[in-house]
């Protein structure tokens, strides 16, 4: 097989994470080296503001225009989104490790290590069960109101801040860390076993 | 043009969180249960180089493309927002599977379901702003 072979199959495989890491670092150099900032969560401010929330709080008072540039990245990865899974992924299962699969199908996942998503929760069929719409919608508050309350997600805390070496996004991240082991180990039990 | 640029970067963004399968329910749950190194490769390896690249632009003084100073401020000193609003998040992140990144990547890629979950965090964004004066910071 050439080289380029090669290149082109690894493309549509699930990309490895030594690969994946440095391009988000990259990503977050190049939105600084445009006097910019790496944080993907200001923008569901952004949204408040547009629908008008500013009539609530002073704090969704600001100039949108300044924030047009993040919406623009958010578009983007709407398309990479999509470019992402229905153009280089011709395969969508994840291949997570066995344990973590015989974990899922204890907790009711029957799709865990075949699909992208768990079906049970992001198929269109799942959304007959309103469990799922209030799963789905308090998952997405929680979400919200966290990374405002924190300042920052993902993006903004673990890799941003954390890059600068900043000592309040590594108290965020072990927030994180902290919420997420409570939810996978204390509430899944009691949210899914059936 | 620097528009065009946003748009490119967010699209790479998006194709290299959908590829990497951070944007996978599945590895962020893998994550927390501690049975695989996938996730924690690339928050570190991000990190790796991030720390480096941070550093360089902060010692060499380097203009922004646009000829501009880059100043990277320091976040805010405190310790409760931090924890409690990370701890809210961590809740939410291994719930909902996707943080805000991946919820919008994930609309692209066409799984319905998540758009229910951006509601949700526009409202809790919403909630936040109305709240904040009464919330410990």
């Amino acid at each position: 097989m050439t080289f380029d072979e090669n290149l082109s199959k690894m493309l549509y495989q699930p990309w490895p994470w030594y690969v994946s890491g440095p391009l988000i670092a990259l990503i977050m150099a190049l939105l600084i080296l445009m006097g910019k900032r790496f944080g993907m969560s200001s923008n569901l401010e952004t949204f408040c503001s547009i629908g008008g929330a500013g009539k609530f709080s002073d704090y969704f008072k600001i100039d949108v225009k300044s924030k047009r540039w993040n919406l623009l990245v958010v578009l983007g990865s709407v398309i990479g989104g999509f470019i992402g899974a229905h153009l280089l992924s011709p395969n969508p299962a994840v291949e997570i490790s066995d344990k973590t699969v015989a974990k899922l199908q204890e907790l009711g996942f029957e799709s865990a290590g075949t699909s992208y998503l768990p079906l049970e929760l992001f198929s269109m069929a799942s959304l007959s069960d309103p469990k799922v719409w209030a799963i789905l919608l308090v998952a997405g508050f929680l979400v919200g109101l966290g990374t405002r309350y924190a300042g920052g997600c993902t993006s903004g805390h673990a890799i941003s801040g954390l890059s600068n070496l900043q000592r309040p996004s590594l108290i965020a991240v072990i927030g994180f860390f902290i919420g997420g082991l409570i939810m996978v180990h204390l509430l899944f039990p009691l949210i899914f076993a059936s | 043009m620097k528009n065009l640029a946003y748009i490119i970067l967010g699209t790479f963004l998006g194709v290299v969180l959908y590829k990497s399968e951070a944007a996978s329910w599945f590895r962020i749950y893998e994550m927390f249960q501690f049975d695989s190194f996938h996730m924690y490769g690339i928050m570190g390896s991000a990190l790796a180089v991030g720390v480096v690249l941070v550093f360089w632009i902060k010692k060499s003084k380097v203009k922004s493309f646009s000829g501009e100073t880059i100043n990277i401020q320091d976040k805010e000193k405190s310790f409760t927002r931090y924890i409690i609003g990370g701890t809210l998040f961590g809740l939410g992140w291994a719930l909902a599977g996707a943080c805000p990144g991946p919820i919008y990547i994930l609309v692209g890629a066409g799984y319905w379901p998540i758009v229910i979950v951006l509601i949700g965090a526009v409202l809790g964004a919403f909630v936040y702003g109305v709240l904040r004066d009464k919330l410990p910071h």
